[in-house]
């Protein structure tokens, strides 16, 4: 299967000659040679990503990572220096004006971390926005925001203004607004960073749950290691403007590819990160007492070996495809960090 | 003394030649294009003349308790008006606020799009800011001379001189209003695929109209304070009064006059700044802005 975005080998020079900084990073250079050199500041560097069809796709980094870079390239608020965008096999990179705000309208929405709200227009109003600018008539898109200003748990709130809302519910306008424009892709830059931690976490459900429904493609950015094993279907490390490992959560908790990677994985707990299907025995067992899906966390399983030696586990169907005990969880559980086995 | 360089006199003779000629051949067109100002000049005046004093009180005060919701500024402008209708000042004020609303009007006309246009481009506003810089610091009765000769005598001169010397504020507050909008907001605009007609109709001008409004208040003010200039040349009203009592020595009768521009200076500055305060909270500015 084609990815739905694939982003291919793209680098991003910042400052006045970017194509001087750009033949010096293809001779080998290094970052900060180069910008003591030229004055330039290389944000990414030959990035390449594929982005399957209904996963989040997490992109994690701390500040300066270039992920906030990386997400505005999906819908060119940023262009590249070098390298190309493709998106459902189409080049983003080609496309005119007119043919790019077509896409803006019709493919890719996104939700910002500091919202982006208008703040002389009412909830409905905001949530109606996009669809406003698309030119949709103006019983349609109240219609539409409505609904969507429902879903996001704000219902009543709709002649609110953004700034009488708290933190979180501004954030559920950002997130109605961009579903409302019913885009197969979602892009979310640092959606939940300015909110409370517990906003933050019932967010991130509500988020799952969604997705759940929808099965939209996100590509979802984030500096909370947390946050992207709790979303991520797979997920990106970067640091400064190069990809350091991709994978599945469980697969960077158990083998991160580089210290960089492996400092991440000390600070979280395993328990939460690392889910049964990793460990578990694959096979037919005769049918346990306490079972979980596969996709059931160590942390879920720990509870119930208070009771059980072992559990068995299920697929997203409910069948049971193999087990696993006290021994294998401790394992993984125990393996000493940042050190791949 | 500074030593002659060259003759100055063929500079001065074709400038004054150069104006003759326009008026020659062109005087006729800048009537014309100066037309809409004397209609929107004529209805306005006529229009405040017909309404009876009490309707005229009541519509003020009215304005002042939308933009205020308390009865403290409804209040002052119910005794500055009746002040003016008192010291007989009534049908002159009324002719300079004519004067002075077809100016903003005016002046909002050109002024916004032009500040448009410079919140849009850095080259255009280094261009346009030192020609601000001179419409407001160049004596006015340097162009009211070559206005009278165009237009001659009367309140479409007076109406034009007063534009040029109330627009560069209203501009410059247009432009920056502009520049301030939150890059947020603008960028998300973007990422819904506006096109650049929507950014400035559903974010830039709602946005920054807190401002703007400050450059249309501005203006007012500074319409008023023309108008004993603007008299010189037949604009008529209050600023005629205060000339009279320069030339005749009537003390009285500048003073009153003069008390009665500030009487109106004061009803229109407080009512476009309550309205502009009142924009300004609806906007969340203040909270928005940690």
């Amino acid at each position: 299967m084609s990815p739905v975005i694939d982003v291919r080998e793209v680098t991003k020079i910042f400052g006045r000659n970017p194509e001087r900084a750009l033949a010096l990073l293809r001779a080998g250079r290094g970052k900060p040679e180069i910008q003591a050199e030229t004055g330039n500041v290389i944000g990414l560097d030959r990035v390449s990503l594929s982005v399957e069809a209904g996963e989040i796709f997490v992109v994690m980094g701390l500040s300066g990572s270039g992920k906030s870079t990386l997400i505005r390239h999906v819908n060119r608020l940023v262009d590249p220096t070098s390298g190309g965008i493709v998106v459902n096999g189409v080049d983003v990179m080609a496309m005119g004006a007119a043919g790019l705000r077509a896409y803006r309208r019709n493919t890719v929405s996104m939700v910002f971390q500091r919202f982006g709200l208008l703040p002389h227009r009412s909830v409905l109003d905001n949530v109606a926005f996009g669809l406003e600018v698309k030119g949709v008539g103006l019983d349609d898109r109240n219609a539409a925001a409505r609904r969507w200003i429902e879903t996001v748990g704000l219902a009543g709130y709709e002649r609110s203004r953004p700034r009488q809302l708290s933190g979180g519910e501004q954030q559920r306008v950002g997130l109605a607004r961009a579903l409302a424009m019913d885009t197969p892709i979602l892009l979310m830059d640092e959606a939940f960073s300015a909110l409370d931690p517990l906003n933050r976490a019932q967010l991130q459900d509500e988020l799952l749950a969604l997705q759940h429904r929808l099965r939209k493609t996100i590509l979802f950015i984030t500096h909370d290691f947390d946050e992207a094993l709790k979303l991520g279907t797979r997920i990106a490390v970067l640091r400064d403007g190069a990809v350091e490992q991709v994978g599945r959560p469980e697969e960077i908790v158990l083998h991160p590819a580089t210290a960089h990677v492996a400092a991440f994985v000390r600070q979280v707990s395993r328990a939460r990160a690392i889910p049964l299907a990793a460990v578990m025995e694959r096979g037919a067992f005769a049918p346990y007492a306490a079972s979980l899906p596969a996709t059931a966390r160590c942390e879920d399983a720990l509870a119930l070996f208070a009771a059980h030696a072992w559990i068995g586990v299920l697929d997203a169907d409910g069948v049971p495809v193999g087990r696993v005990g006290v021994a294998a969880v401790l394992e993984a559980l125990a393996q000493p960090a940042g050190r791949t086995p | 003394m500074f030593p002659e360089l060259f003759d100055t006199a063929p500079l001065r003779r074709a400038i004054d030649d150069g104006l003759d000629w326009l008026i020659a051949n062109w005087g006729g067109g800048f009537e014309a294009a100066a037309a809409p100002l004397q209609w929107t000049l004529n209805a306005i005046e006529r229009g405040l003349l017909a309404l009876p004093w009490w309707a005229l009180i009541a519509v003020l005060a009215g304005l002042a308790l939308m933009a205020t919701r308390k009865p403290t500024l409804p209040l002052v402008v119910v005794a500055a008006m009746l002040a003016l209708g008192v010291l007989e000042l009534w049908e002159d004020a009324l002719k300079t606020t004519a004067l002075m609303l077809t100016a903003t009007l005016g002046t909002i006309v050109v002024a916004i799009p032009v500040g448009v246009v410079m919140s849009g481009s850095a080259m255009i506003r280094r261009i346009v800011t030192p020609v601000l810089d001179l419409m407001q610091t160049m004596p006015s009765f340097v162009y009211l001379i070559p206005a009278v000769m165009v237009f001659g005598p009367g309140r479409v001169p007076a109406v034009l001189a007063t534009m040029i010397y109330a627009a560069p504020p209203l501009m410059r507050l247009t432009d920056l209003g502009i520049r301030l909008v939150d890059p947020d907001v603008l960028e998300a605009g973007w990422s819904f695929g506006m096109t650049r007609g929507q950014r400035l109709v559903k974010i830039q001008v709602p946005l920054a109209l807190p401002t703007i409004f400050a450059g249309i208040n501005q203006a007012t003010m500074m319409s008023l304070s023309m108008v004993v200039i603007a008299s010189m040349i037949g604009a008529g009203g209050l600023g005629y009064q205060v000339l009279q009592g320069i030339g005749r020595l009537e003390v009285s009768r500048g003073l009153l006059a003069g008390l009665g521009i500030v009487a109106l200076a004061i009803v229109f500055d407080r009512i476009t700044q309550a309205f502009g305060r009142r924009l300004q909270r609806r906007l969340g500015v203040a909270e928005t802005r940690p």
